[in-house]
């Protein structure tokens, strides 16, 4: 009984282990096919499309409504404290830009598009157009994976940008409409006490995410076995994944980021 | 000329292939037949070497394909094989003419403007017209079986590895495709190898044929000789396609 139980942990950790050995000769690989083959652009633009501008609209809600709420509970909770809603402003912007843009935009990018790349490069895989890929003189790395790691690259620090601007403005508009904090006194709060290192803080940060978000989603896809239910199993992995990632890297790049005074 | 010798691969404690050696001559058209996961395809996988055989050697031409250590090197090699797949693998997100045209723009220097006019004569040839501007999800079965069967011939290849082209197929459109093959070696000059488990069709259109069974080609010969053969594997096999002895 307890020899079959660590058979069993065993055998989870040597599948761990090979997992990721396999995903660091993906990495490797698309290191190589990024600087020694003509650049894939049109495919990489169609990417950046199906990414980043499929993405906004919902990168664009989520935020808009995290900001209200933040300005709502905030306004709320000074006002308990000292009869009038301070800092709202600062208060917003601080989260926005340095945890909850960055975090949120990448959920929502790995939950969306995340799962389009998972879903359509393990649906090649199980229907051997990957194969056909090599068949044909092309090799997979290079012609899907390079593109898309290019445009979760490019597209999610950009988005992140949206949707701290987006929550900034859902927290103006409840912090004039709902908490009675003029304008200016609310922008002046931000500008008071923010610095471009707080910006940076959250900006940098997307790049991690949208290098481990690609890792996963395409690992995933050309690792997918067994049809349709395949399909379907390595897409929910690969959002579960991503985003069990993005929360634990956000905790350890803060942490640096912070420690070099980021 | 494709040599091949004690071709071996094996998955887990599988020995799929089992020290296979036979060579594909110039211009033929070979069959591997046998049953269902008896490993027809990881054959034809490991000529091209979209599979690396475990033991064994393939040469193409020549050249020792485990030898091949590049990249850039295998796919040059590869550029002398066409391979129809058996579900076809046209790339979904791509036209029916860019697909065909696929290959030429990765695998040759052929100016971009000369693609229509090659992609026109291909789909004609394989039976198609007014397609090009068609996705893969808009085409029958056998509409996908002829444009894949396109794309695989749009670089002009020296060999065309066909796997299972008539499985999940109607009667109709197995004759069609079947004639597709053999009109490809007569208009083409090409070699062909086709593995499938069509008893009917591989001893009407080859001209060697061979049995794979527990990873050994148990019976290499022309068909006339095939329908001949004592070999008991070859007439179960034979039995169970309701082909009799002549």
């Amino acid at each position: 009984m307890r020899s079959a139980f660590a058979e069993k942990v065993g055998r989870e950790f040597m599948d761990l282990a090979m997992a990721m050995g396999r995903t660091a000769l993906m990495v490797k690989s698309v290191a190589f096919w990024s600087f020694r083959s003509r650049f894939e652009a049109g495919e990489a633009a169609r990417q950046a499309v199906k990414i980043g501008v499929d993405s906004f609209t919902v990168t664009a809600l989520t935020s808009f409504f995290t900001g209200m709420v933040l300005a709502l509970q905030m306004g709320q909770s000074t006002k308990n404290l000292f009869n009038e809603p301070i800092y709202v402003g600062t208060m917003v912007a601080f989260s926005m830009l340095k945890e909850l843009g960055p975090v949120l935009t990448s959920i929502v990018v790995a939950g969306r598009a995340g799962a389009v790349v998972t879903a359509e490069i393990g649906t090649m895989q199980v229907t051997e157009q990957i194969d056909a890929l090599y068949t044909l003189g092309t090799n997979p790395t290079r012609y899907l994976l390079v593109p898309r790691y290019l445009a979760f690259m490019l597209t999610l620090p950009l988005l992140t940008v949206f949707a701290d601007f987006i929550g900034v403005i859902g927290g103006c508009i409840v912090g004039v409409v709902k908490l009675h904090v003029p304008t200016s006194v609310y922008f002046d709060d931000i500008f008071t006490y923010l610095s471009i290192s707080d910006f940076m803080h959250g900006f940098l940060k997307t790049y991690f995410f949208a290098f481990m978000i690609a890792t996963v989603s395409c690992y995933k896809g050309l690792n997918t076995r067994g049809g349709a239910e395949g399909v379907g199993k390595s897409t929910t992995e690969a959002v579960v994944i991503s985003m069990v990632l993005v929360m634990v890297l956000d905790y350890f790049i803060s942490a640096f980021l912070v420690a070099v005074g980021v | 000329m494709i040599e091949i010798r004690g071709l071996t691969k094996v998955f887990g404690e599988h020995r799929v292939l089992d020290g296979i050696s036979v060579d594909i001559r110039e211009g033929e058209l070979f069959s591997v037949i046998g049953p269902s996961g008896m490993g027809k395809s990881t054959f034809i996988r490991c000529l091209m070497r979209l599979l690396k055989p475990d033991a064994g050697s393939v040469k193409v031409d020549g050249q020792e394909m485990a030898s091949v250590t590049s990249e850039f090197t295998l796919a040059k090699i590869r550029r002398s094989f066409g391979y129809l797949f058996q579900e076809g693998a046209l790339f979904d997100s791509l036209t029916v003419f860019e697909n065909v045209s696929f290959g030429l723009k990765y695998l040759t220097d052929i100016p971009k403007s000369e693609y229509p006019r090659i992609v026109r004569e291909k789909l004609a040839l394989v039976g198609l017209k007014d397609v090009e501007e068609l996705k893969p999800a808009e085409l029958s079965v056998g509409m996908k079986k002829r444009v894949a069967l396109a794309r695989s011939i749009a670089v002009e290849p020296k060999y065309i590895l066909y796997d299972e082209p008539t499985t999940g197929l109607d009667p109709v459109t197995t004759g069609m495709v079947k004639d597709l093959i053999t009109d490809m070696r007569k208009k083409l000059g090409v070699t062909s190898v086709v593995v499938t488990h069509d008893m009917n069709l591989a001893l009407e259109i080859s001209s060697r044929v061979a049995m794979l069974n527990n990873g050994k080609f148990v019976e290499v010969c022309e068909p006339a000789c095939f329908r001949r053969s004592d070999n008991p594997e070859v007439r179960e096999f034979m039995r169970i396609s309701h082909i009799s002895k002549e």
